[in-house]
This record gives C-alpha cells, sequence and structure tokens, in this order.
C-alpha cells in the first residue's frame, strides 16, 4: 500500500496511459494532481471510451493544461452537463495536442483485443466516416467467411498504464469494482495497473460470493495507493461536486485563469497537506 | 401551466416516433429526447425499456460501456438519439468541429457511439434545438458518422428524422434527403426555409406539429415529469415549475 506520489514516479514520462470514463466514481483524480505535481510530460492519454462527465473531463482537461500531455485518443473530451473542456478544445485547435479521434464500440473493441493478447478485432459501422479515413490503425477488410461483407479491423490497444480509482481493496490486493466492468477490461489490456482505493478491508472478497462477482484480481494490479476522496470532487455515492467544477471550468476559461487554479489547487494544496 | 410549452409539443413528437419500440436508449446530456422516451414508455404501460445512459440507476447494464453496442449490434436497441455540431442534408452528423481537421477552428467534445449505433439502431431520431444555417449546413466539415452507406456496408439502423425546435423532418434513406413533415406551432414555412442550409422536401401542404391531447399533458405532466426529474433536476424544474413534487 503506498501513496499517489508513489504510483505517480511509477507512471514514465511518454507513457500511454487509459483513463475510465468516470460516470462512476472511479476517475483518479489524486493520481492525476501528483502526476502534475512530478511534472510529467508527453503522456498519451487513451479514454475508455469517453471523459465526457464533468469530473473526468476534468481531470484530462488538468493534465492537458498543466503541460503534461502530448496526445489523446478518444471518443470525447468535455465536463459533460457543464459544457466544453476548455483547455482540451484550445489545445486541439492550437495543435499542442494531437488528437485521435475514435468512437466508443471500437476503443472498447481495440482495448478487448488487446486483454486478449489479440493483434486487432473487427466491428462494424464506422466505414465511409471520416473517422475512419483519419486513421491508419483502422482498416477496412472483406470478411474472410463472407467475400464482399465489409468489416473494419482495429489495432489492438496495449497501453503501457491503466489508472483509476476503485471504492475497495482487500487484504490480498484484490480489487472491488462492482458494476464498473470498464475497469476489468483496462486492466486486463494494460501493462501496468495503478489504483486508488477509497478503504482498505481486513478480509477477503472470494469469501463472499456477491462480493467476487464484482472483482479485479490482484494479479492485474501492480500497485495500490490507499487515499480516500481521491476520486473528488465526485463523491463515492456519485453524486458531484458540481460548484467545484463550475470553479475550475471558470478558471480554465483562460490560460492564466488555469495556471493560477493549478497553483492553487494543485501544487499548494499539496503542501498545505503536508 | 395550463398553457402548453414547446417541450411538451417536441415530447410528443418523439414519443409518437418512438411508438412499438422495446428498448429505447438515451444519451447523457438529453433531457428533451428522455422526456420524449419517458413518455413512449408511459404510453406503453411500462412495458417499454428505456435506458438513460451514464446514470447508473436509470439503467440495467452489468457489462460495463461495451454492452450498450453489443446489444445495438444484435438489434437490441430500437431507438436512440444523436445529434451533431453540423448536420447535412443527406443526413451526415459533425461532432468533432469546424473547419480543417484536425486543427479545427471550433473543436467540440466527439463522435462518441455515433459511428456505430447510426449503423444498427433502426431508429435513430437526430435531435438539434437549435435550427440555424451554421447548424444545418449543406455539408458537414467532418463525417463523425454518414447518413447512409454504400451498398456492401453493414446497415441496419440510421436516421428516421431530425426535429428542431422550428420543425420536424422525416428522413428518405433511400434517396438520402429530408422531407419536412411537420412546422411546430408558432413558427412558419419561410422561417424553416431561411434557417436551412441544406435543400430538402416539401410535401403539398405544410401541416402544424400536433399539440399533446389532453391524456398526453396528463402524462407528460404527472408521472413523466416525476421520473425526469429524479435524472435532470435542472431541466425538469425549467420545464415543469414546482408542479412536481421534488425528487
Amino acid at each position: 500500500m503506498t501513496t499517489p506520489e508513489t504510483l505517480a514516479a511509477m507512471i514514465p514520462d511518454g507513457a500511454s496511459v487509459i483513463l475510465p470514463k468516470g460516470e462512476g466514481p472511479d476517475a483518479p483524480v489524486a493520481l492525476a494532481k501528483a502526476l502534475i505535481r512530478r511534472g510529467a510530460r508527453d503522456l498519451h492519454l487513451i479514454t475508455l471510451p469517453a471523459c465526457a462527465a464533468p469530473v473526468s473531463g476534468m481531470m484530462v482537461d488538468m493534465l492537458i493544461g498543466a503541460g503534461c500531455v502530448a496526445r489523446v485518443e478518444t471518443s470525447g473530451v468535455s465536463l459533460g452537463e457543464l459544457g466544453p473542456a476548455p483547455a482540451f478544445n484550445r489545445a486541439v485547435t492550437s495543435g499542442a495536442v494531437t488528437v485521435t479521434d475514435a468512437t466508443c464500440p471500437a476503443l472498447y473493441a481495440a482495448v478487448q483485443a488487446g486483454g486478449k493478447s489479440q493483434p486487432f478485432a473487427t466491428l462494424r459501422g464506422i466505414i465511409g466516416s471520416d473517422l475512419e479515413r483519419m486513421r491508419d490503425d483502422w482498416v477496412v477488410i472483406d470478411n474472410p467467411f463472407q467475400p464482399g461483407d465489409k468489416v473494419v479491423a482495429l489495432k489492438a490497444i496495449n497501453p503501457d498504464v491503466a489508472m483509476f480509482h476503485a471504492p475497495m481493496a482487500d487484504r490480498e490486493g484484490n480489487l472491488w469494482i462492482g458494476r464498473g466492468r470498464d475497469l476489468l477490461y483496462a486492466a486486463h489490456a494494460s501493462k501496468v495497473v495503478l489504483a486508488t482505493v477509497e478503504t482498505v478491508v481486513d478480509t477477503c472478497f472470494y469469501d463472499d460470493d456477491a462480493l467476487a462477482a464484482g472483482v479485479l484480481p490482484a494479479f492485474y494490479v501492480s500497485a495500490i495507493a490507499h487515499a480516500p476522496g481521491a476520486s473528488l470532487p465526485m463523491r463515492m455515492d456519485a453524486t458531484v461536486d458540481l460548484d467545484a467544477v463550475r470553479a475550475y471550468a471558470g478558471a480554465a476559461r483562460s490560460e492564466a485563469g488555469l495556471q493560477d487554479w493549478l497553483a492553487r489547487e494543485v501544487f499548494a494544496a499539496r503542501s498545505a497537506a503536508e | 401551466m395550463t398553457e402548453i410549452r414547446d417541450e411538451e409539443v417536441l415530447a410528443t413528437a418523439i414519443a409518437d416516433l418512438l411508438d412499438g419500440a422495446r428498448h429505447i436508449a438515451v444519451g447523457m446530456a438529453s433531457p428533451l429526447p428522455a422526456t420524449g422516451a419517458l413518455l413512449a414508455r408511459e404510453r406503453s404501460g411500462g412495458a417499454m425499456q428505456v435506458s438513460i445512459l451514464g446514470n447508473a440507476k436509470a439503467s440495467r447494464w452489468t457489462n460495463g460501456g461495451p454492452e450498450l453496442f453489443d446489444l445495438a449490434g444484435r438489434g437490441g436497441i430500437d431507438g436512440f438519439f444523436l445529434s451533431g455540431g453540423q448536420i447535412d442534408g443527406r443526413g451526415n452528423i459533425n461532432l468533432v468541429g469546424v473547419g480543417d481537421y484536425p486543427q479545427s477552428t471550433v473543436r467540440w467534445s466527439g463522435s462518441f457511439g455515433s459511428a456505430y449505433l447510426y449503423f444498427v439502431v433502426p431508429r435513430v431520431i437526430l435531435f438539434r434545438w437549435e435550427h440555424s444555417r451554421r447548424t444545418l449546413v449543406e455539408a458537414v466539415d467532418f463525417v463523425s458518422a454518414p447518413g447512409t452507406s454504400e451498398p456492401g456496408v453493414h446497415r441496419t439502423g440510421g436516421p428516421i428524422a431530425l426535429i428542431t425546435n422550428l420543425c420536424l423532418f422525416a428522413f428518405d434513406r433511400d434517396r438520402a434527403r429530408f422531407r419536412l413533415q411537420s412546422v411546430h406551432p408558432g413558427h412558419t414555412l419561410d422561417e424553416v426555409r431561411d434557417n436551412t442550409a441544406f435543400d430538402f422536401d416539401l410535401p403539398e401542404t405544410v401541416p402544424q406539429t400536433p399539440l399533446p391531447d389532453a391524456e398526453t399533458l396528463r402524462a407528460i405532466r404527472g408521472p413523466v415529469a416525476e421520473r425526469v426529474a429524479t435524472i435532470y433536476p435542472v431541466f425538469a424544474r425549467q420545464v415543469f415549475g414546482a408542479a412536481i413534487p421534488a425528487a
């Protein structure tokens, strides 16, 4: 059991990092802040499949605004009901960050192919869109079992790192993720899996079948930090402190405002806690 | 609350389009489409399933994010809503941005599931509240998902209609063209023409979008409003005011 700072030190510059969509309290906000403090650079973020909820979108946006990110592969980045992600939009229109646009089921299929150690997955749809035209890792092929039937082959995705926040770890280091199956798919495909957890229990999830159904086994997990509140401003009941996200969105509308916000909420907040 | 609101007219038009469906999925930030879908559910006596994406309490998924797409692929989702920063006359939608990709002059959030669901959901309703020449364009700058596909491309789904704050268009898949179906109360055909940059077909006479009848209004303002308020409290307060009990 370690700290978010230690986890952040395990993510090298240039790493590809897969992030959850943040509909539930799985966005690893505290770990993202630790990455910003460590001055991470050239990260390649992959959202599974989008970070378009207020908190997950804010997390991606602050990483971009802090200069940690070179590329984003995504089906969507926004602050959800609170509108566009300001730093993401600025970085894409200026060219400071390269965006690789995807569509949700294609990211899932490519990540699941990665988890199965297969070279690619195939998917229907997509053909005739500019998404397909802009990418060389998606290729239209003939269905080998039914010539003339076209499908898209999607190159598998195996991220260097998966990072997320989970509700519980047990004494063996198993993570309870409940219905949040996306965390399972991200972990299966990734070389290193780093998690912050809300609580640590002195039991074993496998002693209870109802709990065992929602477990990510310890053998996928590289390191865990016990960090209550690490998904804030999303609380563990999946409610969000929208005022906190609004304050971020307001600040991030200008580059100077964003840098002030980072100084206050990421750098100074940590010093005060120490 | 006796005056009929625009939102109630649109929700009724949406519910009419979804009549007979078994399972409708609604995207995260889509309160008005959700109101229409929940009205259709109410009319079905609760037989219709409505899954509100991004709201764990309003959906029954157990296999994570892929499940919606897997279910849609096997024909299990009958209706879905898509929008676009731009929508063109061939039913192509753009959720990515304005100008030359990738350095768009205006960047939107992204294509989400559109490039798959548009292909496999039989009744996709395009919904764009702002009806203007910058939203309803002649040709989109980026195709997130195409309105129609060439032969040889698996295509069991696609757009059936486009609904805006001014009117309702039906989509003809064979001709890849919209046809004006009705104009909402208080608006005119000229207004639709002036604010649409693409060419569309016209019936001989253009009807007005029907107003909800008394039974529909009771459903919208009663059980539907209550349900909407639990998912979209801000929207429910704006549209239904204090008439609904607190969620």
